[in-house]
C-alpha cells in the first residue's frame, strides 16, 4: 500500500464534497421551526449601560423575544472563564475582570453584545434589532496599550488597578543582567507586533436546538474543539450537564485559533433556546466577525542581545506588552507567555535569557490565539534583532546565524524548552542552494542598473507544537490535559472507522490519518473513514490547534491501531494454528512469516465479531480506544529567505524569490504539508505587509472590513519555493512535528529583513505598506 | 413581495420573496442551495459567484428580483452526473482547496476566467483575475496551479467536442 500510505501526496478524500457544493457548515444546516438570533452590540468602547427598551421590538410580528444581560444573571449563566492562570513576577494570581455574554451594566469594546432579538426570520430579527433602543452613558476609552498604561488612563477592570492583568517574567535575571556586563557588544532593537484579524472564510456560526421532553441541548457550531466547547458549558457556564449536551462541529471553514474559543453567542444561543423552547441559530456577518472574533498578535517589545569578542550570542533581554482588549479570551493568557518567551531562545545557543511579559487591558476586542500565537511574535522579534545584530557587527546573516545555531540534541534553552532534534544547518543550507545565495550579488548588482532596490532577508524560526504533555502544561497553569483520544473500530466486513478527537477544518484529517492506517494495516484508505466533530460519537477529545494534530491525534489513533493489530495476530494465530508472534501484516492479509499461510483482515474481523473460533477468554470484537498524553512538544524549524524589489518611487514591494526550508519530521502526505506551508507563508505575508487592525484613540475598529482590512489576494503573493529537510521527532511514534502554524510564523521577519535590507533603513514598521516603506526611504534620504 | 422565476441548474424554479431578497439569500435559504457561501457583506470575498447568463457574478450584489427570467449556474450545477467539470476536478488534483469554503467561488469564478481569456492565460493574468475572490487557506499556490491546469483540459475538452 506503499501508494496510500505515510508519505504518499494522495489527493483528499474530502475534496468531492466540497468541489460539488456538498460540503455541510454550520450555516447549512436548517432545523423544524428554527429562529434567528440577532445581537445587539455597543457602538462604544467603554460605557454604561443604562437602560434597555425592547417594546418596540417585541410588538413587531415574528419576534419571538429579546433577552437581556440582566436576565442572563438572573437565570445565573456564568461569565466567560479565562483556562490560564499566570502569576505576576510577585506571585499574585492574574487580575482578570468580569465577561459576561451579555454586558449587563457595562461595555468594554466595539461589538460587544448587551442584548439579542430571537425572531421567525433573519431579516425580522435584523429589523427589531433596530428597534431595540440602548441608552448609554460613554465612558473614556483606551484605544491602545500606550494609552492603557499611561497615568491617569480610564479604568476599565476594578479587578486590574492600571489597567494591568500580570507582569510575569521567565529566565534568570542576574545571570542576563551579567552578561551584558562582560558584553563586547549589545544590539536593541524596538519592534511593534501588529494586531490581526483571523478572518477564517467561514463566519462563525451557532444552532442552538432544546429538546424539553429529554431537557437535553444539541448546539453545531463552527469549533475547532468540540469536546472542549462542551466541557466548558457545563462545566463553567451553567447550560447543562455533559451528558446532555450535545456539540456537533460539522465541516468548518477555517479556523486559524479563532474557533477555538467557546464565545459568548453559542452561549447566549443554547440559553435562548430553552427560554424560546425553539431551536436558534446566529451566523455572524464579515462585520462581526472583525468586531467579535478574537484577535492576534498585538506586541509592543523591547530586546537586546549581548555578543562576545567572537559574534557569539552570550545573553537576551526582552521586555512585552502584550494587549488583551476588553476582556480576557480564553486562552489569552498562556499566548504571551508560555508560547511566546518559551520560544524566545530560537534555533540559538544563548546561554541565559530574561523575559517579562505585561498583560493589558484595552477597550479593543479580546486578543487570543492566531496561528502561530506567540511563536510568531517571538520569532520575529528574535530574528529581526538577529538580522541587525548581522548589519551592526557587518557580519553576513546566515554566517552569524550558522555561528550560533544549537547543534547538539537534546538541548536545553534557558527558557523551559528542551529540544529533542534538529538539524538547523541543513534547513538553511538548503534555503541558500534553493535561492542561489551565490548568486545574489549578481541579482543586487543588475537591480540597482534597473533603478530598483534589492534586499535579501532570512529567518530562522522554531517552534513548540504538539501541545502537549498534560502533566508539565499543567504545572504551567493550564487548566486542561492536552492529551488526544482516538478509538479503531475494525467492523465485520474489514471496513475501518477511526474516530479522533481531532477537528479538521481544512488539514486534510480525512486523507491523511486514513493513510496511516492504511499504511499499517495494509487497506485502502476508501476502506477507512475518520469520524471527527461530534461528541455523540467521539467519546472525548482536545481538538485542533497548535499544530498538534499529526504528533498528537495520530499517535493516539497509532497507539489504538497497535492494540487492534495485536488483538487481530491473537485470532489469526489461533485460527492459522500458529504462534501470534509469527503472524505479520502484509498487504491486508494476516500471514505466518515464512510460510504461505495467510487469512485476510476482512476475515479476521469477521471471525472476531462471529466468535465462534477465538482462542479462550478473548471477548468477541475488535475494536480499541487509546488516550495518547505525548512526553515532549515537537520542535519544526526552519529558514526562510526573503528577496525582493522595492520601487524607490512608489515604496512598493515586489517578490523577487520566496524559498521556505522546513524541518517537520517525517511526513504523511507532502502534498497537503505544502498547502500548509503555503497557506502560513500567505498568513505571514500578510501581516508583513498587508493586514493590520487599527483601533482609533477611541476605541473604533477603523478597519473593520474586507474594503479596510487589507486581506493578501492571489496577486500579493509569489510562488513560493518549498524545500523539506527531515529530522525525525524522537518522542512520538510517526516522528512527526507539525507543520500548520510554522509558515506564519516564519514569514513576516524574512520579509521585513528583506524589505530593510533593500532600503538600507532598519527602522520599518509591519505593515510594511507602500507609504511606510516610501517614508522610510525618503526620511533616510532626508537625513 | 413578488414572484420570480428564473433556471437554476437547468431546472425552472419560482418563488415568492421580500423585495429585499438578494440572489445568494434565495439560493441557500429558498432552493436549499448551500454550496453558494456567503463570507463577507461588502462583496470582497466571492465565495457566493454564480453565473447568469453565463457570467460569474457576485449573487450577494444581486436582488434575485434583477435575477428574474434569467439563468442561473451554482457550483451545484456543473458536474455532469459523476463526471466532475475540468475545473473540479483540477482543483481537487492540485490541492487547490482545504476548508472547502470558498472554492466554489472560488471555482466559479476560475471557469469564467478560463472562458474569457481562453488558452491564452498565465500565471500573472490569473493571479490578476482571482482578486475579486479570497481564500485564507491556501496562499492561493495551488489554486493558480488548478486554474492553469484546468485551462489546458478545458481546452483539450473543447477540441474533443
Amino acid at each position: 500500500m506503499g501508494m496510500e500510505g505515510i508519505g504518499a501526496s494522495v489527493v483528499r478524500k474530502e475534496d468531492k464534497r466540497f468541489i460539488t457544493g456538498k460540503g455541510r457548515y454550520t450555516d447549512d444546516i436548517r432545523l423544524h421551526g428554527m429562529t434567528y438570533a440577532q445581537f445587539i452590540r455597543s457602538p462604544h468602547a467603554h460605557a454604561k449601560v443604562k437602560s434597555i427598551d425592547s417594546s418596540a421590538a417585541l410588538k413587531m410580528p415574528g419576534v419571538v423575544a429579546v433577552l437581556t444581560g440582566k436576565q442572563l444573571v438572573d437565570d445565573k449563566i456564568g461569565n466567560l472563564i479565562c483556562g490560564w492562570m499566570i502569576h505576576s513576577k510577585d506571585g499574585s494570581p492574574m487580575k482578570m475582570g468580569a465577561y459576561p455574554a451579555l454586558a449587563p451594566d457595562t461595555v468594554r469594546y466595539v461589538g460587544q453584545a448587551v442584548a439579542v432579538v430571537i425572531a421567525d426570520s433573519k431579516n425580522v430579527a435584523r429589523d427589531a434589532a433596530e428597534a431595540v433602543v440602548v441608552n448609554y452613558e460613554e465612558l473614556p476609552a483606551v484605544g491602545d496599550i500606550k494609552a492603557a498604561i499611561a497615568p491617569g488612563a480610564p479604568q476599565l477592570h476594578p479587578e486590574a488597578p492600571g489597567n494591568i492583568i500580570y507582569d510575569w517574567t521567565l529566565g534568570d535575571e542576574k545571570a542576563v543582567n551579567d552578561a551584558f556586563a562582560k558584553a563586547a557588544n549589545v544590539v536593541s532593537i524596538e519592534v511593534a507586533n501588529n494586531r490581526l484579524v483571523p478572518n477564517a472564510m467561514e463566519p462563525r456560526s451557532a444552532i442552538a436546538d432544546y429538546n424539553s421532553a429529554e431537557d437535553h441541548f444539541t448546539l453545531y457550531t463552527t469549533s475547532q474543539n468540540p469536546h472542549v466547547a462542551r466541557l466548558v458549558l457545563s462545566a463553567f457556564y451553567n447550560i447543562a450537564p455533559e451528558h446532555k449536551l450535545r456539540v456537533i462541529a460539522p465541516d468548518v471553514g477555517g479556523g486559524f485559533g479563532s474557533k477555538i474559543f467557546i464565545y459568548p453567542e453559542e452561549m447566549v444561543a443554547l440559553w435562548a433556546s430553552k427560554k424560546v423552547d425553539r431551536p436558534v441559530k446566529w451566523t455572524a456577518d464579515r462585520t462581526e466577525s472583525f468586531l467579535t472574533d478574537a484577535h492576534g498578535r498585538d506586541h509592543l517589545s523591547k530586546a537586546e542581545m549581548a555578543f562576545d569578542k567572537d559574534n557569539k550570542m552570550l545573553a537576551l533581554r526582552v521586555k512585552t506588552h502584550a494587549n488583551f482588549g476588553g476582556y480576557m479570551s480564553l486562552f489569552s493568557s498562556s499566548v504571551p507567555t508560555y508560547l511566546y518567551a518559551t520560544l524566545l531562545s530560537g534555533q540559538y545557543n544563548i546561554p541565559a535569557i530574561f523575559a517579562e511579559v505585561i498583560a493589558v487591558y484595552t477597550n479593543t476586542t479580546p486578543v487570543d490565539a492566531y496561528r502561530g500565537a506567540g511563536r510568531p511574535e517571538a520569532s520575529f522579534l528574535l530574528e529581526r534583532l538577529v538580522e541587525t545584530a548581522a548589519r551592526q557587527l557587518k557580519l553576513d546573516p546566515a554566517e552569524l546565524r550558522k555561528k550560533n545555531f544549537i547543534t547538539q540534541f537534546p538541548h536545553q534553552t534557558p527558557v523551559i524548552m528542551a529540544y529533542d532534534a534538529g538539524d538547523f544547518n541543513a534547513s538553511l543550507g538548503a534555503a541558500l542552494k534553493a535561492i542561489d545565495y551565490e548568486g545574489y550579488p549578481a541579482r543586487k548588482a543588475k537591480a540597482k542598473q534597473e533603478g530598483k532596490l534589492h534586499g535579501i532577508g532570512f529567518s530562522c524560526y522554531i517552534e513548540a507544537c504538539g501541545i502537549a504533555p498534560s502533566k508539565a502544561v499543567g504545572s504551567l497553569g493550564a487548566g486542561v490535559g492536552l492529551w488526544e483520544s482516538a478509538e479503531v473500530r475494525v467492523n465485520p466486513v474489514g471496513t475501518i472507522e477511526v474516530l479522533t478527537g481531532s477537528h479538521s477544518h481544512g488539514q486534510g484529517h480525512e486523507t491523511t490519518f486514513a493513510q496511516v492506517v492504511a499504511d499499517r494495516l495494509g487497506v485502502p484508505i476508501d476502506q477507512v473513514s475518520i469520524v471527527h466533530g461530534d461528541t455523540d460519537k467521539v467519546q472525548f477529545g482536545m481538538g485542533t490547534y497548535g499544530s498538534r494534530s499529526a504528533a498528537v491525534g495520530l499517535s493516539a489513533i497509532v497507539k489504538a491501531l497497535e492494540k487492534v493489530e495485536a488483538k487481530a495476530k491473537k485470532i489469526a494465530g489461533h485460527l492459522l494454528e500458529a504462534s501470534e508472534k509469527d503472524i505479520v501484516i502484509e498487504n491486508g492479509n494476516f500471514k505466518v512469516a515464512g510460510t504461505d499461510k495467510s487469512m485476510a483482515l476482512a476475515n479476521v474481523a469477521l471471525s472476531a465479531y462471529t466468535a465462534h473460533n477465538l482462542p479462550d477468554g478473548m471477548e468477541p470484537g475488535l475494536k480499541e480506544g487509546a488516550f495518547y498524553d505525548p512526553s515532549n512538544f515537537t520542535f519544526p524549524a526552519g529558514a526562510y529567505i526573503c528577496e525582493v524589489d522595492v520601487d524607490p518611487a512608489t515604496g512598493k514591494t515586489t517578490f523577487v524569490n520566496f524559498v521556505a526550508a522546513d524541518d517537520f519530521g517525517r511526513m504523511i502526505n507532502p502534498m497537503i504539508v505544502e498547502g500548509q506551508v503555503h497557506g502560513g507563508l500567505a498568513q505571514g505575508i500578510g501581516q508583513a505587509l498587508l493586514e493590520h487592525a487599527v483601533y482609533d484613540a477611541n476605541g473604533q475598529l477603523t478597519s473593520g472590513t474586507f474594503m479596510d482590512y487589507a486581506m493578501p489576494r492571489a496577486d500579493d503573493l509569489p510562488t513560493f519555493k518549498i524545500e523539506h529537510t527531515v529530522t525525525l521527532c524522537p518522542s512520538n511514534p510517526l516522528g512527526v512535528k507539525g507543520c500548520g502554524e510554522a509558515g506564519a510564523i516564519g514569514a513576516s521577519g524574512a520579509v521585513i529583513n528583506a524589505i530593510t535590507d533593500a532600503i538600507g533603513t532598519n527602522k520599518l514598521e509591519m505593515p510594511a505598506t507602500p507609504d511606510r516603506v516610501w517614508a522610510a526611504i525618503n526620511s533616510q534620504a532626508a537625513r | 413581495m413578488s414572484a420570480v422565476k428564473l433556471t437554476v441548474n437547468g431546472k425552472a424554479v419560482s418563488g415568492d420573496t421580500e423585495d429585499r431578497t438578494l440572489l445568494v439569500h434565495f439560493l441557500r435559504d429558498h432552493l436549499g442551495l448551500t454550496g453558494t457561501h456567503v463570507g463577507c457583506d461588502t462583496s470582497q470575498c466571492g465565495a457566493c459567484v454564480v453565473h447568469i447568463d453565463g457570467r460569474a457574478v457576485k449573487s450577494c450584489t444581486v436582488l434575485v428580483g434583477q435575477a428574474d427570467g434569467s439563468s442561473i449556474t451554482t457550483i451545484e450545477g456543473i458536474a455532469k452526473g459523476d463526471e466532475l467539470h475540468p475545473m473540479q476536478a483540477a482543483f481537487r488534483d492540485n490541492h487547490g482547496l482545504q476548508c472547502g469554503f470558498c472554492t466554489p467561488g472560488m471555482i466559479m469564478s476560475a471557469i469564467d476566467i478560463v472562458k474569457r481569456h481562453g488558452g491564452k492565460l498565465d500565471e500573472q493574468t490569473v493571479r490578476h483575475e482571482l482578486e475579486g475572490n479570497l481564500c485564507r487557506c491556501t496562499g492561493y499556490h495551488n489554486i493558480v496551479k488548478a486554474v492553469l491546469d484546468a485551462a489546458g483540459r478545458m481546452k483539450v475538452a473543447q477540441a474533443a467536442e
